[in-house]
């Protein structure tokens, strides 16, 4: 086993004074793709945006290769090398799809942010089409590209995608799972949590059943499918 | 009142639009960004047309050449407004943020009054000419203000279009969660999001000084038609505000064809009211 | 050196006439913003209105201006609030369902264009020349008047006082804090705004109306309408938003330190006297923001009712419900 990108402990926390998460955990290897589904509500979006300082951790840790990142900033989460794509509104509707790709490579100093601009057209092309487009102007699908690719600028170690095929059509589901393997093969982890979670499961190395902020159940991807169980319960059958 | 007149009253709707926008491109940026309603912002207007002021009479130079250095001293008063109070209270309610930039308003207007006293100042001493263009008149100082609203405009546009940190100055207006899991420096962003803010406060200021004369309430009078400006253009989008500053300047003259000057307020008001009865998210918000 | 006590007496009696009235005025913008968060910087104007009923309504008739009514006092006041109140109303249906910025800036207009119809319409008010010979009511002697002013503030305490306790001040409360569930309890938050908004108003007007009386004149700048609206916050703030004691007690502690000032700059070089009120008024607005900074509950914080409790039992109920 290699050693642990993200390693999330026994996590207590939420907004306010209302704690959402009650003691999860979980963890991603390098090069995973690992999957958590669970109901709605249960607290899976909270666990993303508590890896970001974005909701207070009261108890428990988040080490992320090796260094402890519990609470802070998120732009210095982001500079260490792991990138958000939120749930909703998760792209700036204003901004151009090129626009918003440069706020991706904001924190970039090197130079490279055009170069990983032609890269992240070649896994969209569409986006390079769109380019002058404004990001508010574009469909559902087109819009999870344009955050994606926005996640992608900085060539983060691991990336957390937020429900990525929430809202999609079919056909643009399959495609975006299809990305998301294409991601991982260029050696970029993935944690994403699902509701499409037989199709997930089926790419996922690893995944999660979260409810009521905890983790229940964690197998490998067919593992959690093969579970009949847990299919009743949070597969729909 | 004939075509002429009306034609005369649109043009000095223009210059008044003209002043207006400035203000109400700050107000708009800095609602964009921080959600809230500066007060302060007529009174960074004040000090700005002071500090211009003080160095055209100290070193004789003409105005155009005082004018960055107006710009540069509203900038850095309203850094230091929010790095001193406003910072630390932006956690708690917004609304206590109104309440204390109403304060740092009187803070502001009284230091000018301590420093340049309380009487009225003018940057023209004498009286210029105005020019005739057929039965037209526009005097120099208009058709500097007309001239160096554009060029500042052009200038704005250009940063927030093609700047890094114009950029994520939109962006953060967007959607401030998602700028900062983005990587995107929140307060470094709001620092220059209140500098050029400050800056073009402070060039609305020596215009309408210019136009007009300084006197310590003349930010505080300008601050309801700016934010009637603002709010015409959707609050928070500044590309809004040149349309409402225009509008709002043009309506304010044009009332004086119909009722005494001393009611322009009033017709701004007027306007912004109705506005926002009938479209509250401003002309050019409506469309989503 | 010559410290009469009579004076020092007759300047007492002053500034506590005026603590009172401003004690009033607070004690309206606790109805508005400590209550129920509507921001209201226009407070001058409603001040305004009061002022210029009473003149109107008890003055004997004048060609200069509208009325005289030469009616007595208490009808004066009754007049100031209702007028004060209607306008409130007229702006609260333009505004109130809008965001609390838009509130703030549509007050600041009112309270311009009130000053600025009373300015230049002079067969309201006579013009910037204003109104004078406003008499006090039984007696001309300050100590009388100042017995009155006091009266009114304690009637105005206990009025407001009982309807913050009462089933509609709590309903205010719970909109303040969380307007979605007590929208989602059914509640129309719309009228309890405007409820709010228009007895505050009203008791602005009341506050106007017993200046007026007090100084015999009015003028549409006899009193500085940005200035004094700030004043009232400071004093609000500064006793305690939501505690209708603390509104009352930051009205005199910061009267007390706004007189204070004067004491102060007038020790100045004569040079600078001039620029005294600007140095006070510096010095009141960075007060403001010390208090906010520091101590932004106030002098006396509100009183929350314990959480969860109905309305009859809260007083036994269990702060950690
Ligand atoms: N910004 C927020 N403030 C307060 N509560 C929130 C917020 N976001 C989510 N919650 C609450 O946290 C719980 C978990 O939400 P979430 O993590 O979004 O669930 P999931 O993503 O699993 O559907 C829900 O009860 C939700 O109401
Ligand atoms: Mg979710």
């Amino acid at each position: 086993m290699s050693e642990l990108l993200l390693d999330m402990q026994s996590l207590i926390g939420g907004y306010g004074g209302n704690d959402i998460l009650k003691g999860a955990s979980l963890t991603v290897a390098h090069n995973e793709i690992v999957v958590i589904v669970g109901p709605n509500g249960a607290g899976k979006s909270t666990l993303m945006k508590s890896a970001f300082g974005l909701v207070k951790i009261r108890q428990g840790a988040v080490v992320f290769q090796g260094e402890s990142i519990t609470n802070m900033r998120p732009d210095l989460v982001v500079r260490r090398g792991m990138s958000f794509v939120p749930q909703e509104k998760n792209v700036f509707p204003s901004l151009t799809v090129q626009e918003n790709l440069e706020m991706g490579a904001y924190l970039r100093k090197d130079g490279g942010a055009a170069r990983q601009m032609e890269r992240i057209f070649e896994i969209f092309p569409r986006l390079k089409e769109r380019r002058k487009q404004a990001a508010g102007s574009m469909s559902g699908g087109e819009r999870q590209m344009v955050a994606m690719g926005r996640a992608l600028m900085l060539d983060p170690k691991l990336i957390l995608l937020d429900e990525p095929t929430a809202g999609l059509s079919p056909l643009f589901i399959e495609q975006t799972f299809e990305r998301i393997v294409e991601i991982n093969k260029l050696g970029i982890g993935v944690l994403m949590v699902e509701q499409n979670a037989k199709q997930a499961l089926e790419i996922a190395h690893r995944g999660y059943v979260l409810a009521m902020g905890r983790n229940r159940f964690e197998d490998t991807g067919a593992g959690l499918l093969a579970n009949r169980e847990i299919a009743e319960m949070f597969l729909g059958g | 009142m004939d075509v002429t007149d009306l034609l005369q009253l649109a043009i000095y709707g223009v210059v008044l639009g003209s002043i207006l926008t400035l203000g109400a491109i700050g107000v708009s940026l800095l609602f964009g960004i921080l959600r809230f309603s500066n007060f302060a912002h007529g009174d960074i207007m004040t000090l700005g047309a002071y500090a211009a002021f003080a160095v055209v009479s100290i070193l004789h130079t003409p105005v155009w050449l005082a004018l960055p250095v107006g710009m540069i001293a509203g900038a850095l008063v309203a850094v230091a407004a929010d790095q001193l109070v406003y910072r630390r209270l932006r956690r708690t309610q917004p609304v206590i943020l109104l309440i204390s930039s109403f304060g740092m308003a009187l803070i502001i207007r009284s230091l000018v009054q301590l420093i340049w006293g309380p009487q009225d100042r003018s940057f023209i001493k004498g009286i210029d000419m105005p020019m005739h263009f057929g039965d037209l008149m526009v005097s120099p100082q208009q058709l500097w203000i007309l001239g160096g609203t554009i060029v500042i405009v052009i200038a704005v546009h250009l940063f927030l279009t093609r700047t890094r940190m114009g950029k994520a100055m939109r962006a953060m207006s967007d959607n401030m969660d998602l700028a900062r899991v983005t990587g995107i420096d929140a307060e470094k962003v709001i620092i220059w999001t209140w500098a050029l803010g400050g800056a073009l406060a402070a060039a609305a200021g020596v215009f309408l000084a210019l136009d007009t004369r300084l006197t310590p309430m003349m930010g505080w009078s300008a601050l309801l038609p700016i934010f009637a400006a603002a709010i015409l253009g959707g609050f928070g989008k500044p590309y809004g505000a040149i349309v409402g500053g225009m509008i709002i300047g043009v309506a304010s003259e044009m009332s004086t064809a119909v009722l005494p000057p001393a009611y322009k307020p009033a017709t701004a008001f007027a306007v912004m009211v109705i506005m926002l009865v009938v479209r509250p998210n401003g002309l050019l918000g409506a469309r989503r | 050196m010559s410290i009469d006590l009579s004076g020092l007496a007759s300047y007492g009696v002053f500034l506590l006439t005026l603590a009172a009235i401003y004690g009033v005025v607070s004690l309206a913008l606790n109805v508005q913003w400590g209550m129920t968060g509507l921001f209201n910087i226009g407070i001058a104007g409603f001040y305004a209105i009061g002022a210029y009923c009473a003149a109107i309504v008890t003055t004997p008739p004048s060609p200069s201006h509208l009325g005289g009514l030469g009616l007595p006092f208490g009808v004066g006041l009754l007049v100031a609030m209702a007028v004060s109140g209607l306008v409130a109303f007229l702006v609260g249906l333009l505004t109130l369902k809008l965001r609390e910025d838009y509130l703030a800036i549509a007050t600041i207009g009112i309270s311009e264009i009130i000053r600025l119809v009373l300015k230049n319409e002079d067969w309201i008010g006579n013009g910037v020349r204003g109104i004078a010979g406003i008499a006090r009511p039984l007696s001309a002697n300050p100590l009388v008047y100042l017995a009155v002013v006091l009266l009114v503030l304690a009637a105005t305490y206990l009025a407001v006082e009982r309807a913050r306790k009462s089933p509609w001040g709590r309903v205010l409360r719970a909109l303040r804090e969380n307007e979605l569930g007590a929208q989602a309890a059914g509640k129309n938050i719309y009228r309890f705004r405007m409820e709010a908004f228009v007895l505050g108003s009203m008791i602005m007007g009341l506050g106007g109306a017993l200046y007026a009386h007090f100084i015999g004149f009015v003028s549409p700048e006899a009193f500085e309408p940005v200035f004094a609206t700030f004043l009232v916050w400071v004093m609000l703030i500064a006793g305690g938003s939501g505690n209708n004691k603390g509104a009352v007690l930051g009205a005199f502690v910061i009267w007390l330190v706004w007189s204070g000032t004067e004491l102060l700059t007038n020790q100045l070089p004569a040079d600078y006297v001039t620029q005294g009120s600007a140095l006070r008024v510096l010095l009141i607005g960075v007060l403001l923001q010390v208090i906010l900074l520091r101590r932004p509950e106030g002098l006396l914080p509100e009183e929350r009712p314990h959480v969860g409790a109905s309305p009859a039992s809260s007083a036994e109920a269990e702060d950690e419900a």
